[in-house]
């Protein structure tokens, strides 16, 4: 009973509460952050609809999140978004086109805000663990295609090798998140 | 060299296979009723039903059709839905120059056949990928509440 009790106890200390963490903690997400808040990241993350280019302009053609994220009942961004960049480039393309979902979108999201939904299950898609957090960052070709978008997209400051890099020092700390 | 299921038949084709499949319509196998428009996927002129869904012709390469049912506007009268929509169009008299109208149509029946009383909201939704230089929007509009029974 005495051995169960001080297990939980202990759990809750050390658990993932991310309670106060320390400041060299807390910036381990800086890398993080300089990446998925780049447009190739955020265009998609959205709420209501994608946006487009640097700037994140709202996509043209009255483009739609739709029921599932892959936009209105006829007009899917399969439409125009093909498996790989077309039209020399133009059109950007990998597989499986689509809005990031609902739960995950990161409009008007800051740093903090962005951090604490990434961990958060209940708006991750029910990933619990850092290695299943970073896992879509790591494999995903939609994500990929963000550092090889073609047409002189810009891409993500950091190379993906050095991403995977400071998403599992992130992970390993636990996820801490900045204050 | 492969093979596509064009308005209901099996079709040998020579393309390469990220040729557009626009291209293999209209160079290929005289299919001429797509139009080129933009290259881009910006004005919607190429529109055709993969699968029953809106795509643009002019970024899809043709391998990725292999398999799938393409619809084009040659065949899209051959649906009741696609008939109305033909109906509507030539009572209103929709078409001003005409290039985008093949378009047009193939976009609006398949909205129809997903949501056969569409909202003006879903009209846009549907429809704004599909550019007009003339401006007949009010008359595209009009159209397909006509066809869907509502006007």
């Amino acid at each position: 009973m005495m051995r169960r009790l001080c297990l939980l106890l202990c759990m809750g200390l050390a658990g993932p509460g991310h309670a106060a963490p320390d400041k060299a903690a807390a910036a381990l997400f800086d890398p993080v952050a300089s990446v998925v808040m780049s447009p190739r990241c955020v265009n998609c993350h959205q709420a209501e609809a994608p946006r487009q280019k640097d700037l994140g302009v709202i996509h043209a053609q009255q483009v739609v999140r739709g029921k599932d994220g892959h936009g209105s009942a006829v007009l899917h961004c399969a439409a125009c978004h093909q498996a790989s960049n077309s039209a020399q480039g133009k059109v950007p393309g990998a597989p499986n086109w689509h809005l990031a979902p609902l739960s995950m979108r990161w409009q008007g999201l800051d740093k903090k805000a962005i951090c604490q939904q990434m961990r958060d299950p209940a708006r991750n898609g029910n990933r619990k663990t850092g290695e299943q957090v970073i896992e879509h960052m790591k494999t995903d070709p939609l994500v990929l295609w963000a550092w090889n978008p073609g047409a002189q997209r810009t891409k993500p400051q950091m190379s993906h090798e050095e991403f995977l890099k400071v998403l599992e020092t992130w992970a390993d700390a636990g996820m801490p998140c900045p204050e | 060299m492969m093979s596509l299921n064009i308005n209901g038949k099996n079709l040998r084709v020579e393309a390469e296979a990220d040729t557009p499949l626009l291209w293999v319509l209209r160079d290929e196998l005289h299919m001429s009723g797509t139009k080129f428009g933009c290259g881009m996927a910006l004005c919607g002129a190429c529109t055709v039903h993969i699968d029953g869904q809106p795509t643009r012709a002019c970024v899809l390469p043709a391998s990725a059709a292999v398999g799938k049912k393409i619809t084009t506007i040659e065949a899209i009268g051959d649906s009741a839905v696609g008939k109305r929509v033909q109906q509507a169009w030539a009572e209103i008299d929709v078409p001003q120059c005409g290039y985008c109208q093949s378009g047009q149509i193939m976009a609006a029946t398949a909205l129809l056949k997903a949501i056969p009383k569409p909202s003006d909201k879903d009209i846009d939704q549907a429809m704004s990928g599909n550019i007009c230089r003339c401006g007949t929007y009010p008359r595209i509009r009009a159209a397909i509440h006509k066809a869907a029974g509502q006007a």
